[in-house]
């Protein structure tokens, strides 16, 4: 099946403005309005209403969902969909997106846009697939083998559900890399109001794809049309005949596995073409920072209970601010360092033993103090444990 | 079009430019495989701007590189599951995808299944040398019994896996097993399992005289073609000996490779279906709207 994205079928297909929904399902909303035109996904708690959401609308819209056997295989069709000129999804969980881990790397060495999304639970292991976590932060960030540039997105609303799963098939599109969408169990079985927004404000991102002569192309580079360290995509069946692999290979394709040369341009293009635009990716939502002597740097659902203890904080006098990370990989570094200058400590809560407190630590080195706030076991921090990290414990 | 008469006509139209010399040894046979796809290719005279290649990992995953067409050469074992992704957003074009032994009944086992059982419109070509080649002559899931291998280095001791009696039990369109060693059969083969719709299997017998055949007393290429003439038999033959053969004659082609088409129908394929289901709907709503 071609798929042609139809705003008029969409928006008809997901009904009312307002409605009342789950964090997967907003995932699910997400996509569709990106123009996701293929699911691969397999059964995994507390991911599968979003797998389910898309059974249920895709078809509807002209796309095409198709259970696969594993997330192996969820993975490598969602490559393979993006290829032949789909935009693609999957969505997954802890155990499910540790399978995912050498194909994810395919996608960052073939340059291939697609979309993760992974409602995180605790592990390791299995351990408790219907509580939520943050455990997976790092690993997306370093979970595949090699060098390579991570793009992540963590929702704190069932409505960024949504609006992120939209921002990462854009950033997809854009850099050419695969994005994940690192929302958790309990943002994803949360039930909260969206606003699906109107097609006159939905920003969407396509691919550039290879326009120019065939005998002149040059799949493996700079864009050849543009200033950009993306190349052009030459959508299969368009007739350019690019060899794709996920072997290091030259300019044009060709494996150049034994060529130290080789290997160092194509990696350094396709990390440097996303570190390049550090600047231009950062986003957080900033509270209360301008006479901040303590600060929240926190991301996902775990700023809920962070943004209260603030307020609790404010209300008793104290200088607390937050800063909530939406886009979490690539790391605002410099502005992490730029904060650490001017408060006295960072707090860093996390549904985990502490990940991200890491680069807040590196960045803020030698300026401030960084603590960490750790919670496992699959219950979300109540703002008054959180609260106690501002009295000093 | 330019009728194409020689092998050298049919190279220089279907080889991708610049990806020479391969990486084949000596004796290979997947280059054999690969000629005998594109004289099927050559015949059917597909357009082959519509025509995409995906592979896994090993040697004969290697081939997508040396085709002039577009290419996807994927994680090992995966192939398959790529591939679906790729006919999934383009119906249009014709998805073909070479792999082996190791790669399609090891690693990609679980993939292999879940293809053919879907019936995913795909032609699948795993070529069979019985030993991980590229990674220097490790036990294979298809390796014969008493088989040398440097993991398995007193002999195998594993039952071999049979990919088309498997492919078969999943209902498979289409699944056929050939020798290299034989041209004439294995391309209107080929030819068969490009044109079905639904998924096709075709099975190729090939030899590696370099990480086989040197540890199985194979080493000689003449002897190792030979090794392939002296233990396959045809499915029709296979079948009359075990309907009239004596005993002892039932016995000896029990041990052989059968060689032939194993099964031939016309299923439905899943893009077939999914289309149904979403005219289904189409329909479904478009009455539900006339009803108000």
């Amino acid at each position: 099946m071609k798929y042609k994205r139809d705003p008029k079928r969409i928006r008809e297909v997901l009904g009312k403005k307002v409605q009342f929904i789950l964090g997967d399902m907003a995932c699910v909303y997400g996509g569709l309005l990106a123009g996701c035109s293929f699911f691969g996904g397999y059964p995994i708690t507390p991911a599968s209403e979003v797998a389910e959401g898309m059974a249920r609308l895709l078809p509807r819209v002209g796309g095409t969902y198709i259970q696969m056997e594993d997330e192996i295989g969820s993975i490598a069709a969602v490559i393979g969909a993006a290829w032949s000129g789909g935009k693609s999804m999957t969505g997954t969980s802890g155990p499910g997106f540790s399978l995912m881990m050498e194909n994810y790397g395919f996608a960052v060495m073939t340059e291939t846009p697609c979309v993760i999304v992974n409602v995180q639970r605790t592990g390791p292991s299995t351990g408790q697939p219907t509580l939520g976590a943050q455990g997976d932060m790092m690993q997306a960030r370093w979970g595949t083998h090699g060098d390579f540039e991570a793009i992540a997105l963590a929702p704190s609303t069932v409505q960024e559900c949504m609006d992120f799963t939209i921002e990462a098939f854009n950033l997809a599109e854009k850099y050419r890399n695969p994005v994940c969408v690192m929302t958790d169990g309990e943002i994803g079985h949360l039930r909260e109001r969206i606003v699906i927004p109107d097609e006159k404000d939905l920003k969407l991102i396509d691919r550039v794809t290879a326009t120019i002569d065939k005998n002149k192309y040059i799949p493996f580079t700079n864009s050849q049309t543009r200033k950009s360290k993306v190349p052009d995509f030459p959508t299969f069946g368009t007739g350019y005949h690019t060899y794709v692999t996920g072997l290091t290979h030259n300019e044009k394709g060709f494996p150049a596995t034994d060529k130290q040369p080789d290997h160092e341009r194509l990696v350094k293009r396709i990390t440097t073409k996303i570190t390049d635009d550090h600047d231009k990716l950062v986003m957080v939502e900033r509270i209360n920072l301008d006479d901040a002597d303590i600060v929240f740097v926190t991301y996902g659902a775990t700023a809920r209970p962070a943004e209260s203890a603030m307020e609790m904080g404010r209300k008793n006098g104290i200088k607390i601010g937050l800063l909530r990370l939406k886009l979490v990989w690539p790391f605002p570094d410099k502005l992490i360092t730029k904060l650490a200058k001017n408060v006295d400590k960072i707090i860093v809560p996390e549904m985990n033993l502490g990940q991200i407190v890491h680069p807040v630590r590196e960045y803020a080195e030698g300026h401030c103090e960084v603590v960490s706030a750790p919670k496992i076991g699959g219950e979300m921090h109540l703002p008054m444990e959180l609260y106690k990290y501002l009295e000093g414990k | 079009m330019v009728e194409i008469k020689t092998a050298e006509e049919l190279n220089k139209k279907y080889l991708r430019e610049g990806m020479w010399p391969t990486i084949f040894c000596n004796g290979c046979g997947i280059g054999v495989v690969l000629e005998y796809t594109f004289w099927a290719l050559e015949e059917l005279g597909w357009d082959m701007d519509k025509v995409v290649f995906a592979s896994g990992i090993g040697c004969s995953s290697r081939l997508p590189g040396y085709i002039n067409a577009d290419g996807l050469h994927t994680t090992h074992g995966r192939a398959l599951a790529f591939a679906t992704g790729i006919k999934a957003a383009n119906n249009d074009l014709n998805v073909i995808v070479f792999t082996g032994d190791g790669d399609c009944a090891g690693i990609g086992g679980n993939h292999f299944i879940h293809a053919a059982r879907r019936n995913i419109d795909m032609t699948v070509i795993m070529v069979n040398n019985f030993i991980y080649g590229m990674t220097g002559g490790q036990l294979a899931p298809t390796a014969p019994l008493g088989s040398i291998a440097t993991t398995a280095p007193y002999g195998n001791i594993e039952h071999p896996f049979d990919i088309c009696e498997l492919a078969k039990a999943l209902g498979a369109n289409y699944v056929a097993r050939w020798c290299v060693t034989h041209p004439y059969q294995p391309i209107k083969s080929v030819k068969e399992g490009l044109q079905k719709r639904g998924f096709s299997l075709l099975e190729f017998l090939a030899p590696c005289p370099t990480a086989f055949g040197r540890r199985n007393k194979l080493g000689d290429i003449k002897k190792h073609w030979a090794w392939y003439d002296n233990n396959t038999i045809l499915i029709e033959d296979y079948e009359k000996i075990m309907k009239y053969g004596t005993e002892e004659e039932k016995d000896e082609v029990k041990q052989k490779f059968q060689i032939g088409v194993f099964q031939d129908i016309q299923k439905p394929g899943f893009f077939e279906e999914y289309e149904k289901l979403v005219n289904r709907l189409k329909e479904k709503e478009a009455k539900a709207k006339g009803g108000k």
